[in-house]
């Protein structure tokens, strides 16, 4: 679905290497997190794959095609909501298919309306993005994600801003959305236990510039709920990926 | 509705007592040629009603109107090219600022010179000191759009075209509105400093030609109509952005 193939990548203002041949891949389905200490360049892989970002060298490969020249094949998902406050929330979803052009404007109200109803806000399109709550808007800001109709989706630290408990919530409600809209997620956060809930394999940013991901399957299945965590196996593993980054930040 | 109100009545107590100790201070001077008092005023507004409403108002407003147009058609193309074109805000943004020490008041006896008597010597003193605030805000407006929310329609595979269209428009338009309220009291002063200083009508021209005669009253009479004008226009424009914007300060 995604891959990396020796990719690299330096920033104008800084003299080494931010990625350096990174290879990696990512399998048709899967969720994948991507776990790191803030600054290490996790945010800088994803905007390497929605081009906002331009690599010095080597191919990434979506779809089994490369990316260059090529539009919607990812939707991508910011930390902040990012809806537009002049728009209802309705008018915010339909932005991405406003900008492709593909749909009639009938089709994208029905489509539009739809995934109001999948992700659990249905009957809200006529509201204020400002009438929402936090947790509320990071769906709509999901639901738009979604509406771009690609089938990978980057989730850069959706749930950050939230308090912890709407946090847990969003995320058996991504998980729930996961398993029904069979899409590829890669996942970005600092949270290792957010990532181990989520995650069917964590890749580690082990140090700059980045060569390499270092990946760890979690061993459980889905569907899973809160005391999955509390599995031994789970929490070995969430030691050993804590002490890991411990390393990382002293070092 | 009610609370507005409330909010406003400070300052009418405020102003209403300033009026006061203007009437009662005019009295003990009294030496209405300089200083006429307010009811003085008022009385001399409604002696010479017809030939302010009828002749010098309409005067006075075509001009205002030319001008504030000619701002607006100006400084919102000076905004937009120099957010499009960095070369351009290079070039411009400096000059404008620059234009702006230049005593616009001392030059305008040369428009006069340039073109006589005619309303252009008025609109181009208008012109000269409206068009920078709109311009300036507007272009601060257009640049209020996060670059998030660029980075974002672009994931969407938005051009330049869309997001200036769908993104930066609309984030300037509560701009755009605090422009125009500082715009229409400047084209009003600017039309009556043009008048002052050369026309045959005009509510400007009145009043100096009221001096000439020690009329203080005079003087003080279409001044208080150029206020009135200006405060119910800037009402005006307050009126339809609260309809048009209601999440200010969202973005």
């Amino acid at each position: 679905m995604l891959e990396f193939k020796n990719v690299s990548f330096k920033y104008d203002i800084d003299n080494y290497n931010m990625l350096e041949n990174l290879s990696f891949h990512i399998k048709k389905g899967e969720f994948v997190s991507v776990i790191g200490p803030s600054g290490c360049g996790k945010s800088t892989i994803f905007r390497l794959i929605c081009k906002l970002l331009d690599r010095q060298s080597g191919e990434i490969i979506v779809n089994g095609k490369p990316i260059d020249g090529r539009k919607g094949y990812c939707g991508y998902m910011p930390q902040k909501d990012l809806l537009f406050p002049w728009r209802t929330v309705g008018e915010n979803l339909k932005l991405p298919m406003q900008i492709q052009k593909i749909l009639a404007k009938e089709q994208m109200t029905q489509k539009m309306k739809s995934t109001l109803e999948k992700v659990g806000l249905s009957g809200l399109e006529n509201k204020k993005p400002s009438e929402l709550s936090g947790g509320m808007r990071q769906r709509a800001a999901f639901a738009r994600t979604l509406l771009t109709g690609s089938d990978l989706l980057l989730l850069d630290e959706p749930f950050s801003a939230l308090d912890f408990l709407t946090r847990i919530s969003m995320q058996e409600w991504l998980l729930e959305q996961w398993e029904r809209e069979h899409k590829t997620v890669l996942f970005i956060t600092h949270d290792v236990e957010e990532a181990l809930f989520l995650s069917g394999r964590v890749l580690v940013i082990e140090d700059l510039p980045i060569k390499k991901l270092i990946s760890f399957d979690v061993p459980c299945d889905y569907p899973r709920n809160r005391e999955s965590l509390t599995k031994p196996e789970i929490i070995t593993l969430r030691e050993q990926l804590i002490s890991m980054l411990r390393r990382e930040i002293k070092a | 509705m009610n609370k507005m109100k409330n909010n406003n009545l400070p300052a009418l107590i405020f102003t209403f007592a300033l009026l006061i100790i203007w009437q009662f201070g005019a009295m003990k001077v009294d030496a209405a040629y300089i200083l006429p008092t307010p009811i003085q005023i008022l009385k001399r507004l409604w002696e010479l009603r017809e030939p302010l409403f009828t002749a010098h108002l309409p005067a006075t407003m075509t001009c205002t109107g030319i001008g504030l147009l000619i701002s607006i058609l100006l400084g919102v193309a000076l905004a937009i090219i120099m957010d499009i074109s960095p070369l351009a805000e290079k070039t411009l943004y400096p000059v404008m600022i620059a234009s702006q020490t230049i005593p616009t008041t001392a030059l305008a006896p040369l428009f006069v010179m340039w073109f006589g008597y005619t309303i252009w010597s008025k609109v181009l003193v208008t012109v000269l000191i409206t068009f920078f605030p709109i311009a300036v805000t507007l272009f601060d407006g257009l640049r209020s759009a996060k670059n998030d929310m660029i980075d974002l329609m672009r994931t969407f595979g938005a051009g330049k075209r869309e997001i200036f269209f769908k993104l930066k428009l609309p984030a300037a338009l509560p701009h755009f509105f605090s422009a125009m309220k500082m715009a229409v009291p400047m084209s009003i002063i600017g039309a009556a400093i043009g008048e002052w200083l050369g026309a045959q009508a005009g509510l400007g021209y009145f009043s100096r030609r009221m001096m000439t005669q020690l009329d203080g009253a005079g003087v003080f009479a279409p001044i208080v109509v150029l206020s009135i004008i200006a405060m119910v226009i800037v009402g005006i424009i307050s009126y339809i952005e609260r309809k048009m914007i209601t999440w200010r300060g969202d973005l």
